[in-house]
């Protein structure tokens, strides 16, 4: 299938169209739920690291430092890929696959256009926005790890900012995003190619992006183990 | 002219067409039929480039398509429109949209002269102010109209129709059946129409073929169908008690 999407190109003027429209669709309205989630998630690990954290030797700086950690690696990447795969991943496979089961797919290929570029390709150039959308999830998973923190008397304003800049390695930061630009990746290709060739009907719609769902999911925890191995250790 | 040499089509052990024989000539209605199953939709499917034959070939302009590149099939396919069975309209798109579609992909018209193509075509299939319509707010009958709109808004060489009248009343099967004789005569294009509509093949089939598991069991005309003692045929053509009444009539020049 990738040799098929950057094959024959779909027309310039269009694929424009088609890319700004998948950014509305995969990104833009992905937002909300990336927002809520990143802020209480953000929220409920500075709750729990500072009821774990009740030995009076250990600074309440720790707090945050754990918060930084947690969020910019594992949270913010990956667990908020998660909820895309099923977000996102749901809405690429349904959609790509209603257009199997109408024939609007077959429509295309009638025509001569390459109906693969034409689907999967402005979903990869749109999702290479996805880091963005995590860059603002750590932002807001930091705020609610902050909002939580002082609002509940866990830790000051100035012990958590002190503790978010503890030891902090910019490296980190690139390793998050490097492997957010993968899973971008696995989240544009994988429910594309369950819902490019699924058979059936408005039933197997369903199925197929139940199993887009769990193979994307398997691909993320993989990729990310493998991953982190590689620029980690 | 569409050429059909010894096609042959398995999935798997189940063979669905088994050595299909049959030549489409441009300018006619060329219409397919056949009992659920005889592999009428698998034949039109071969015949588009969306199912690859398991042996034969088939040649459209004495060029054989199976042996073509990708790229040169794309190119060929460019001069092909389809009307699918369920129609296959874009459904995020609007009915102007639809139309204009093959243009905005195919063609560098301009984006008024787009427009007065599309407006002449919808006109041509007897469509006023739906234009800004979706297609599901459209009637069935309408939805055929767009897409065989659709299909020729490109001045397409060959058009292929799957059961074009399939969830139409009677009325509106005849319009659309005529609609599609008339472009084909107009343009001079070639036609294949695969249907089980009876009706269809007694107005408007100058070439039918009847497939029956997978094989070329007969092939001639409407006034030819008539007259057939094939039984394969006469079983299906005249299964419902009108179609044997008119059939005596016809045979008795009534």
């Amino acid at each position: 299938m990738l040799k098929k999407v950057f094959g024959r190109m779909t027309k310039g003027s269009v694929l424009r169209e088609l890319i700004f429209k998948d950014i509305e669709d995969l990104i833009i309205n992905s937002m909300g739920i990336v927002i809520f989630i990143s802020f209480f998630i953000g929220a409920v690990v500075t709750i729990q690291t500072a009821l774990n954290l009740n030995n009076p030797l250990i600074p309440k700086a720790l707090i945050a430092f754990t918060a930084r950690q947690s969020i910019i690696l594992e949270f913010s990447p990956t667990f908020i890929s998660i909820i895309m795969a099923g977000k996102v991943g749901s809405y690429i496979t349904s959609s790509i696959g209603t257009m199997r089961v109408t024939e609007q797919i077959d429509a295309l290929e009638v025509m001569g256009i390459n109906s693969v570029n034409y689907l999967v390709f402005p979903k990869i150039i749109a999702m290479l926005l996805y880091p963005f959308v995590i860059a603002i999830s750590m932002f807001l998973g930091i705020l609610g790890a902050y909002v939580a923190g002082t609002a509940g008397g866990f830790i000051s304003s100035e012990a958590f900012l002190s503790g978010l800049q503890d030891d902090f390695i910019p490296y980190q930061l690139a390793y998050a995003f490097i492997k957010t630009f993968f899973f971008a990746l696995i989240l544009a290709t994988i429910p594309s190619y369950h819902g490019y060739y699924m058979k059936g009907g408005s039933l197997e719609v369903g199925e197929a992006s139940t199993t887009s769902f769990v193979w994307t999911s398997v691909l993320l925890v993989v990729a990310n183990y493998v991953l982190t191995q590689i620029l980690l250790s | 002219m569409i050429q059909v040499e010894n096609l042959h089509k398995s999935f798997g052990e189940d063979k669905v067409l088994k050595g299909i024989d049959i030549q489409f000539d441009h300018g006619k209605t060329n219409l397919i039929i056949g009992q659920s199953g005889s592999g009428k939709t698998v034949f039109l499917k071969c015949l588009l480039g969306l199912i690859k034959p398991t042996k034969g070939t088939i040649k459209y302009n004495q060029e054989a398509y199976s042996e073509m590149e990708e790229e040169r099939q794309r190119d060929l396919r460019t001069e092909m429109g389809m009307v699918f069975q369920g129609g296959a309209l874009f459904d995020s798109m609007t009915v102007f949209e639809n139309v204009e579609f093959p243009l905005r992909m195919l063609t560098k018209r301009k984006k008024k002269d787009r427009r007065d193509r599309v407006e002449k075509v919808l006109k041509r299939v007897d469509l006023d102010n739906v234009e800004d319509k979706m297609p599901s707010e459209i009637s069935g009958g309408m939805q055929k109209r767009v897409s065989i709109a659709r299909a020729i808004i490109n001045e397409p060489k060959y058009l292929f129709c799957d059961e074009p009248n399939s969830g139409l009343d009677p009325k509106t099967a005849i319009i659309i059946d005529n609609l599609i004789q008339e472009i084909t005569h107009e343009n001079d294009i070639t036609t294949v129409i695969n249907t089980h509509d009876m009706n269809s093949v007694l107005e408007i089939g100058e070439n039918i073929v009847f497939l029956q598991k997978g094989v070329k069991a007969w092939q001639g005309d409407h006034t030819q169908i008539f007259k057939t003692d094939n039984k394969a045929v006469t079983d299906f053509v005249y299964s419902s008690d009108l179609f044997k009444k008119v059939r005596d009539a016809q045979l008795k020049g009534i």
